[in-house]
């Protein structure tokens, strides 16, 4: 009995100190949770959640102080993805946050811009080039299309356009039940002789 | 006219390296790669480039792609360049590969791949058995066999420089059983080269025995690995027409300006296989087979199972068009309309990559991206024969590209993210440097202001009284007298005196 005992408690005390010493030796520095929703938001940092940008939101949602449903820009497979990630239910995007579109991005006029800079300081990814009285010029593969260098502008020379279907990002279209449908390559395009 | 896209290849888009109203001359290159997998475009043939801008693409989006067009001259004048490489069995696998590389060389079957990328992965393998694919990749097409007939030796020659290169242990050249002339012609050039490792086979002409994976499982029984290369298994595969492709570039310095390329479909007068510039519009190259016949309905790039539709014939041929296929509407109706699945699993049958069709189709279409990669989504070879033989006529392929196409947006979409993602935590990272350091220069700044508040008055003054200090002794030292003051008249006298006085008034009041 005595000897149960000892072995047992001297086993415990032994798996006690190897749990609390990985508990110091692997420690992980941040929560891990947050840096898993981060991975799944659009990093548009538009701010639209109401939070500074996507992490904040991140840190948020991991506190359990903000919703899921909170992202329009990342839309329903964005809540689809943080609710399997947290075991919620996802439930429809909340409409007082904005609703999803396409994705956009902004181009400067740059006959009328009067290079003030004050879209630069708004832009949360760096994607606007300019310098005090130059043209400014948006870079359009960093834009993320959060429109936050909209309102700043004074004379109104940025404008939202959507990004343009080429070759590489274009995709094959879904067939559809109600249309005829089309054998495996085949679409039914008439010869244009020209 | 000549349409050269940029793209012509799978890889990096290339970059233009002329300007409009610029001669070329043919073979000369007009856009270099950019990138490690990237090929360049040569001028296929004489002639001034007239513009640069997007035009009507071979693509089943039918969206324009930039391209340089050249105005031929007609004089088809090469460009005057050192010779080939004929010694080259002397010359080291890089210099080679370059040469290649810079002959815009691409996988010639279909698909487009870099040869150089794909020849230079695989030196590196112990590369066993170099497999050069004479069999068809689809119905209809017979540029391969026609190759092979008129162009053994130039094949033969283009498959010493690739034994020289990746020193296999083997060569099969495989065609088609069919394919007799060919067989012979190639018997004669393989008897000439004398070389007992290369070996002539014939495999069953069931289609997709000419896709890559399919034809070295006829050859060898060996798999390719699921996402892998057959360099991994010690194998490589070459198109015939690649092989001739290699042999006119290292031998002759021709770098790749034609093709051969099948016209057919019973919408053409008369099918043919056409030796075409690259950049011909589809159109010219109709002409040449006779023109258009009557109830053509419809014009594809590539076979009948592989190949979409082209909305326009201003199209060019391109590095990977292997067939021009202009249908009429018996030859190839419109499918019947989309059934529901009946799980006949006919489509398993038939998968020549052994796939599971039906799982596949049910995760493409309810959008479930990963379950269908969990099925290996990304094994299937788009060949259509799923499709072919489902009795509801599913369009199954069809699902399968628009998922496969959706996972890559998702993946670059993530990409995406990741960047947006640095540059947000970098502008952070630098806002917050650049409000540090200002903070600190503010406090050094109110540290020295703080600490010598008085000290700053005092220096002011001590400044001050060394000036006035400065003046006095300077007066001193020059000692000058004013001259007017001593033996003055008594007028004189009086005149002072009344000016000291006047001067005391107003003194006195100055308000006045």
């Amino acid at each position: 009995m005595l000897t149960a005992l000892l072995t047992l408690g001297l086993l415990a005390a032994l798996i006690g100190l190897l749990l609390g010493y990985s508990a110091i030796r692997f420690r992980v520095e941040s929560d891990p949770v947050v840096e898993q929703i981060d991975a799944l938001l659009p990093q548009t940092q538009c701010g639209q959640c109401t939070y500074a940008g996507c992490r904040p939101y991140a840190e948020a949602i991991a506190a359990g102080e903000a919703d899921i449903n909170q992202c329009p820009p990342g839309g329903d497979s964005t809540i689809q993805a943080l609710a399997d990630l947290l075991g919620q239910d996802p439930k429809p995007l909340n409409p007082e946050h904005g609703e999803h579109k396409e994705k956009t991005v902004v181009v400067i006029d740059e006959q009328v811009c009067i290079g003030c800079t004050l879209c630069i300081q708004a832009c949360p990814v760096d994607a606007i080039l300019g310098a005090p009285k130059q043209m400014h010029t948006v870079i359009r593969d960093e834009c993320t299309g959060c429109d936050l260098c909209i309102p700043p502008c004074p004379v109104e020379c940025i404008h939202v356009v959507p990004v343009e279907t080429k070759i590489d990002n274009w995709i094959w279209p879904v067939p559809r039940a109600d249309r005829p449908a089309q054998s495996t390559s085949v679409t039914a395009r008439a010869v244009d002789s020209t | 006219m000549l349409v050269l896209p940029l793209l012509q290849h799978i890889g990096e888009v290339a970059e233009c390296l002329v300007t409009p109203g610029e001669r070329v001359l043919k073979g000369q290159m007009i856009a270099a790669p950019r990138g490690d997998v990237s090929a360049p475009v040569h001028a296929s043939s004489s002639g001034t480039v007239v513009a640069i801008e997007p035009r009507p693409y071979p693509h089943p989006s039918g969206l324009p792609a930039p391209a340089i067009i050249i105005e031929t001259d007609g004089k088809d004048e090469w460009l005057d360049s050192e010779h080939g490489l004929a010694n080259y069995h002397e010359i080291e696998a890089a210099r080679l590969l370059d040469h290649i590389r810079q002959s815009g060389i691409v996988g010639l079957g279909g698909a487009g791949f870099p040869t150089q990328v794909k020849l230079g992965s695989s030196v590196y393998h112990n590369i066993e058995l170099l497999v050069i694919n004479g069999a068809e990749c689809e119905p209809y097409l017979s540029c391969d066999n026609r190759l092979m007939q008129e162009r053994a030796a130039e094949i033969l020659e283009g498959v010493r420089i690739l034994q020289h290169l990746l020193k296999p242990d083997n060569c099969i050249i495989a065609l088609e059983n069919h394919m007799g002339a060919a067989r012979e012609a190639m018997q004669v050039a393989v008897d000439n080269t004398a070389d007992r490792a290369i070996n002539l086979v014939s495999v069953p002409d069931i289609y997709p025995s000419g896709g890559e994976r399919q034809l070295i499982r006829i050859l060898t029984g060996k798999e390719v690995p699921s996402q892998g290369f057959p360099a991994d298994i010690g194998i490589l595969c070459q198109n015939v027409g690649t092989a001739t492709a290699i042999y006119q570039a290292v031998v002759h310095n021709r770098p790749l300006v034609s093709r051969i390329v099948t016209v057919t479909g019973a919408g053409v007068k008369q099918p043919c296989n056409l030796e075409a510039l690259i950049g011909t519009p589809f159109l010219d190259m109709i002409t040449a087979c006779g023109g258009y016949a009557d109830r053509v309905d419809r014009l594809l790039m590539g076979g009948p199972m592989m190949g979409f539709a082209v909305n326009t014939d201003n199209v060019p041929v391109i590095k990977t068009t292997n067939c021009i296929l202009a249908v009429t509407r018996d030859e190839m109706p419109p499918p019947p309309p989309e059934q529901p699945c009946i799980r006949c699993s006919k489509c398993t049958d038939v998968c020549p990559a052994d796939l599971l069709p039906q799982q596949l189709f049910w995760h493409a279409r309810s959008g479930n991206l990963d379950a269908a990669q969990d099925y290996n989504l990304f094994d299937c070879i788009e060949c259509g024969c799923c499709a072919y033989v489902c009795p509801s006529h599913i369009p199954l392929v069809q699902y399968y590209r628009h998922s496969k196409a959706e996972i890559w947006t998702r993946d670059r979409q993530k990409q995406a993210s990741d960047i947006a993602r640095r540059r947000h935590d970098a502008r952070k990272a630098r806002l917050e440097r650049i409000k540090q350091e200002r903070a600190e220069r503010l406090a050094r700044k109110k540290q020295q202001l703080g600490s010598s508040e008085d000290t700053a008055e005092n220096t002011r003054k001590a400044a001050i009284q060394a000036a006035l200090e400065r003046v006095r002794r300077k007066k001193a030292q020059t000692e000058i007298a004013p001259k007017n003051v001593d033996n003055l008249t008594a007028e004189q006298q009086q005149r002072i005196h009344e000016v000291d006085e006047r001067r005391q008034q107003s003194g006195k009041d100055p308000e006045q």
